[in-house]
């Protein structure tokens, strides 16, 4: 009786050490999207530190300031815009696909914010928890 | 129904929610790894840094 117990809080103890991995980013559809980000990155880059773009909490970016970009420019960032959120969106629903739990996408998504707003350099713009944006 | 079969039943049970607790758990450190790995590639801050190496030897 005591032994049987013992084994099954074993198999316990393994599953979770078993959830306790990576996740898997390596499918192709997360290489698509990662590699699109990349290209699009260096176009981004100015906006970034112009203050015209920032990091929204929802794992996004904005244009948070349409008047830091000259109006002959402005269709092209939205456009930038438009194209990383669509990535970026495909990007944190692939990864909880590829890792078998499509209802992880929002704290994949939360992650992702979180991160990307801890990272950004000095000078940019992220969006705390309660909505309001700081520059770093 | 003896006790010992009662209480193997219930700690079957209990362990059995248990499994099905650490399927669905979300691994929150692995997940910041990853976006970090991720963040690294797309900023490319990695690639950046490796880069400017060698131009710094240069003559």
């Amino acid at each position: 009786m005591m032994r049987l117990l013992v084994f099954l809080f074993g198999c316990v103890w393994a599953l979770a050490a078993a959830a306790q991995g990576n996740l898997d980013i390596s499918s192709l559809a997360i290489d698509q999207f990662k590699t699109s980000m990349t290209k699009r990155h260096p176009q981004l880059l100015p906006w970034y530190q112009a203050g015209a773009i920032g990091l929204a909490k929802d794992g996004t970016i904005a244009l948070r300031d349409p008047d830091a970009v000259p109006l002959s420019q402005r269709q092209s960032v939205t456009s930038l815009v438009a194209g990383e959120n669509a990535d970026r969106a495909g990007l944190y629903r692939e990864i909880a696909r590829a890792n078998g739990n499509p209802a992880w996408e929002p704290d994949i998504r939360a992650t992702f914010a979180q991160r990307w707003a801890e990272r950004a350099p000095a000078g940019w713009w992220v969006q705390n928890a309660t909505g309001t944006w700081q520059k770093k | 129904m003896t006790l010992n079969s009662r209480l193997l039943a219930c700690v079957g049970a209990s362990l059995l929610a248990g499994c099905i607790t650490i399927n669905i758990y979300f691994p929150a450190a692995a997940a910041e790894k990853a976006a970090d790995k991720i963040i690294d590639e797309v900023w490319q801050l990695q690639s950046k840094s490796a880069a400017e190496a060698p131009k710094e030897k240069s003559p």
